[in-house]
């Protein structure tokens, strides 16, 4: 069941409170489930599992990244862990459930809340972090804020300190687990400024981290000309599988790169056809709509910050 | 029929109270909103002067910022820029950012129109209000409520150092376009939009580094002033609260061909000046080297 603690204005409260009493009523069966620590993780290939997310908005659902766990003979490497310490507990109470082999690494495919608040439940000092080599300076950027979000959403349960990468990742490096190797490759700026990918090359699994959403629509947080560029040589290499950071726990490749290149083309066409003609950018958020909008859920809450984060960097161009 | 009424009445008046209950609890969550306006900045920045709440200036800015990085807000003025009578200063505040003053806003009569265009970063749910003084030294008073959501797109850059890279490149745009449509609204003639967009990362200095714990240093546009043939149309003094890369939408009245002087000063001391051959009645604009 999804945790709703929106901060609404006081008026609603009423309407709050009843619909709040009526979702309990019908949830009470469901909340036995919810209160166990343990999360469910499901198997995609040999030794690759994926706690799967499910499509709401940050802060205000949990559970909503795809969170990955890969075990080899020697070590446990967990990529994301989630958007509160106890998402994070709940993933690492899983792992303890499927293996005894010890986790040794966890890696952030960048900094948004959803994929990286959960990592104080994993820093044990047996941990090592790895993040991209602008982790830790978009951590800094965002990271009280996102801190002093989640404990007004959660009432005090995020989690207290954000855990910044001991290891950051320029290019590439190769993480050895013990008879597997995962392949940790940093991205120029697409998504986010600090995207990363982990390649398990045993079983040609890609968790393409938030490069790839299916379902829940794209959010642009980096640049919208990288992120195409990226995801479209991405597109051109072969997987057996990838994981996407929001949507369903596996997808074919490179099918899976379509939606999230189509949204992104249209996007900055219709951005840049805005830019042309006028430059404000209220009417554009207000103007420029989803192109497939059949394709996708959070429409209302995302599509107008993308055309912001789009309009912002488009209208520099010549 | 007479219980039957007594059932309407009484399912009525339970209507009214409730609506009564909603009402009450609406103007206290606005009272509650004001707080830090009413609790101190309106007396630190306008001692006891009197402020009307009207509609002198209209305050425009979404009730929900999807992307608080960059939440875009105009203010639109009711009267024209005469010599008689204008607006001459315009005040623009978040009330629950860490610096509540976005900026100060200068016009004169050669503005034409005292509008104003500009994207902000919104730290949390809060009353926004602009507050334009007339040349006579009144005071007036436009807000808004704005909800800043989401939690990716913080009010921080999304690319820090891309940010850098071009800082001080600055960009002028001719909206001429409107000149037909402004002509109608303006007495005394058509005013020119005008849009003045400037690179700058304009960081907050409230960056905690997570490694050191150290802030890194505020860096941000601080002075803005834009003339035309020397004189001066446009001035602002802004915060960390504006964007970044600052773009600010403003407009300016003479409708000759001339030239437009965009001087910018950052709090690093940092100065950047372009020069700009324009046409208001062609649109075109062609920056001097």
């Amino acid at each position: 069941m999804t945790a709703l603690h929106p901060r609404q204005p006081h008026w609603r409260a009423p309407l709050s409170i009843l619909v709040w009493l009526v979702l309990q009523s019908m949830g009470a069966a469901a909340s036995a489930t919810d209160a166990a620590p343990s999360a469910e993780l499901r198997q995609v290939a040999d030794g690759v599992f994926v706690r799967p997310g499910q499509t709401g908005v940050l802060f205000e659902a949990d559970n909503v990244a795809n969170l990955g766990v890969v075990i080899g003979n020697r070590c446990v490497a967990v990529i994301d862990t989630g958007g509160s310490k106890s998402e994070g507990k709940a993933l690492a109470a899983a792992i303890g459930k499927l293996t005894d082999v010890p986790v040794c690494f966890v890696i952030n495919t960048h900094v948004h809340p959803d994929h990286l608040l959960g990592n104080e439940a994993f820093s044990t000092g047996q941990v090592r972090f790895i993040g991209h080599e602008k982790l830790p300076g978009a951590m800094a950027a965002r990271g009280e804020l996102y801190l002093r979000r989640a404990a007004e959403y959660s009432g005090g349960d995020a989690g207290v300190e954000m855990v910044a990468p001991e290891q950051t990742v320029r290019d590439e490096v190769q993480i050895d687990l013990g008879n597997r190797v995962l392949v940790v490759r940093a991205f120029a700026t697409a998504h986010t400024d600090n995207d990363l990918t982990v390649l398990d090359e045993q079983t040609g699994t890609l968790f393409a981290g938030d490069l790839v959403f299916l379902e829940h629509l794209p959010v642009l947080d980096g640049s919208i000309n990288g992120w195409l560029i990226e995801v479209g040589r991405l597109a051109a290499r072969d997987f057996a599988r990838v994981v996407p950071g929001h949507g369903p726990v596996e997808a074919d490749w490179p099918e899976a790169a379509g939606p999230v290149i189509e949204y992104l083309e249209d996007l900055r066409e219709a951005t840049r056809a805005f830019i042309a003609m006028d430059g404000d950018l209220r009417s554009a958020q207000e103007t420029i709509t989803v192109s497939r909008p059949e394709r996708w859920r959070l429409i209302e809450q995302y599509q107008k910050g993308n055309v912001a984060a789009a309009f912002a960097e488009l209208e520099w161009e010549d | 029929m007479n219980s039957r009424l007594e059932r309407h009445t009484g399912f009525i008046s339970f209507l009214l109270v409730l609506a009564a209950l909603f009402a009450g609890a609406a103007q206290a969550t606005t009272v509650e909103e004001d707080m830090a306006w009413t609790g101190g900045l309106k007396n630190a920045y306008f001692a006891d002067r009197e402020i009307v709440s009207d509609d002198l200036v209209i305050l425009e800015a979404p009730q929900r910022a999807e992307n608080a990085a960059i939440v875009p807000v105009s203010i639109k003025a009711g009267i024209p820029q005469t010599e008689e009578r204008y607006i001459r200063t315009i005040w623009l505040f978040v009330d629950k950012n860490p610096g509540p003053l976005v900026g100060k806003f200068h016009f004169t009569p050669a503005s034409g129109r005292a509008d104003l265009g500009l994207r902000l970063r919104v730290d949390a749910y809060s009353p926004v209000r602009a507050i334009a003084e007339t040349n006579d030294g009144q005071l007036h008073m436009s807000r808004r409520f704005v909800k800043a959501s989401g939690g990716c797109s913080a009010p921080a850059s999304s690319d820090l150092e891309a940010a850098r890279e071009q800082l001080g490149r600055m960009k002028f745009l001719v909206r001429d376009e409107r000149a037909e449509e402004n002509a109608s609204k303006v007495e005394g003639g058509p005013a020119t939009l005008a849009q003045l967009m400037i690179r700058h990362p304009n960081t907050s200095g409230l960056q905690k580094d997570q490694v050191t714990h150290l802030y890194a240093p505020a860096e941000f546009v601080k002075q803005v002033t834009v003339s035309f043939e020397g004189e001066e149309i446009f001035q602002a003094e802004t915060s960390f609260a504006v964007s970044e890369n600052p773009s600010f939408r403003f407009y300016f009245a003479p409708r000759q061909d001339g030239v437009v002087t965009a001087e910018v000063t950052d709090t690093e001391g940092r100065q950047f000046t372009e020069t700009y051959d324009v046409s208001p009645v062609t649109g075109e604009v062609a920056a001097r080297r």
